[in-house]
């Protein structure tokens, strides 16, 4: 990192790492997830032109005398993608370890790296969504000692994401907002503080924003705060077009992160002129007062 | 005999493997992981594993989520 490269003659970024998460590296620092789409072609078609290299998948009862004719993996290139199965849903410790356990045999199976990592979501609340910190740690706790990497759904509270890096989670991911309510990151301060608490000696340390963004912004907004990434799904799902929002969304992603290693200038109360002030034609009706 | 699968009762034969009970359900999907009463069974010993009355089995599958 931080080797100015030129893409072609326009285009200068600077080289960057790929996404570190446990033993797992990704290409993109956009995880998405595959549910609310209006069918599954949309769904793949919009994965695809995400850029991610990572899809987040639910586990769930398989339906009786009416199996699904067709499975979620008929749709997604699970050879080219790393599976992140979660445990949404839950509202225990105990049903979040066993879930997991469950998405870890499925992908086994399949052979898919993803067996060997989950996205713990412990739930404390039906109408907001937002994750009871208590089972959360405790979960993480039993999954980690089970040889899972955890990458744990959290709030914004910077205490309980330092508990939850405490207790050997690979990856925090606060939310920016409730799940699916596209608010955005409501509090960028929290986030901020948390990136420099799990941070602080370890500037590998994956800190994830999950959950709540709406749109473009939000994306570019976490990756500009320092985020190592963003994991989504109702942003590009639910959009009036979600093939464009999914487009949007990568961009977003590279903007952010670029904005972030190129280093942002301070922000200061007053002006300060982009043109030089030697030379100007200018009377003034009131005393120069420039900022020193 | 009967067993539960994912709460439902079902009827099936004495001595049936999960393989044949998944096969009676109308599951021909890989894509699952079963539990016998709350211990998961991987899938090579589908076959081989025969199950009881009143045996408790949970089918679980991949589905889009977030």
């Amino acid at each position: 990192m931080g080797t100015v490269v030129a893409n072609d003659l326009d285009v200068v970024a600077l080289e960057d790492n790929p996404l570190k998460i446990g033993p797992f590296e990704l290409n993109s620092r956009l995880i998405v997830g595959s549910g609310r789409y209006e069918n599954a072609t949309m769904m793949r078609q919009a994965l695809d032109l995400s850029g991610s290299d990572c899809i987040t998948v639910a586990i769930r009862r398989e339906r009786l005398h009416d199996a699904y004719g067709d499975n979620l993996l008929d749709h997604i290139d699970s050879d080219q993608t790393i599976l992140l199965p979660n445990t949404a849903g839950c509202y225990s410790a105990k049903d979040a370890v066993r879930v997991a356990h469950l998405g870890r045999e499925i992908l086994r199976a399949l052979g898919n790296p993803g067996a060997d990592w989950v996205k713990l979501e412990c739930l404390g609340d039906s109408r907001t969504l937002l994750p009871d910190p208590i089972s959360t740690l405790e979960a993480t706790q039993q999954l980690v000692a089970d040889g899972f990497h955890v990458l744990c759904y959290t709030t914004d509270d910077p205490v309980t994401a330092r508990r939850l890096k405490q207790a050997g989670a690979a990856a925090v991911m606060p939310a920016g907002s409730p799940i699916g309510s596209g608010q955005g990151i409501l509090n960028p301060n929290n986030i901020r503080i948390i990136l420099e608490y799990l941070k602080n000696e370890d500037p590998e340390y994956p800190v994830i924003v999950d959950a709540g963004i709406g749109t473009a912004s939000d994306v570019a907004q976490a990756m500009e705060l320092g985020a190592d990434g963003v994991l989504l799904n109702t942003a590009i799902a639910h959009a009036r077009k979600p093939l464009v929002m999914a487009t949007a969304m990568r961009h977003a992603t590279l903007a952010g992160r670029q904005a972030f290693l190129a280093g942002r200038i301070p922000k200061r109360l007053y002006a300060a002129a982009s043109s030089p002030l030697e030379g100007v034609i200018a009377t003034h009706p009131f005393p120069r007062n420039e900022t020193k | 005999m009967i067993v539960q699968v994912n709460e439902q009762a079902v009827e099936t034969t004495t001595g049936i493997t999960i393989l044949d009970l998944l096969k009676q359900l109308g599951i021909t999907t890989r894509h699952i992981a079963v539990e016998v009463n709350l211990n998961i069974v991987p899938f090579a010993d589908h076959g081989d594993t025969i199950l009881h009355d009143g045996d408790q089995l949970e089918v679980v599958t991949l589905v889009g989520g977030g």
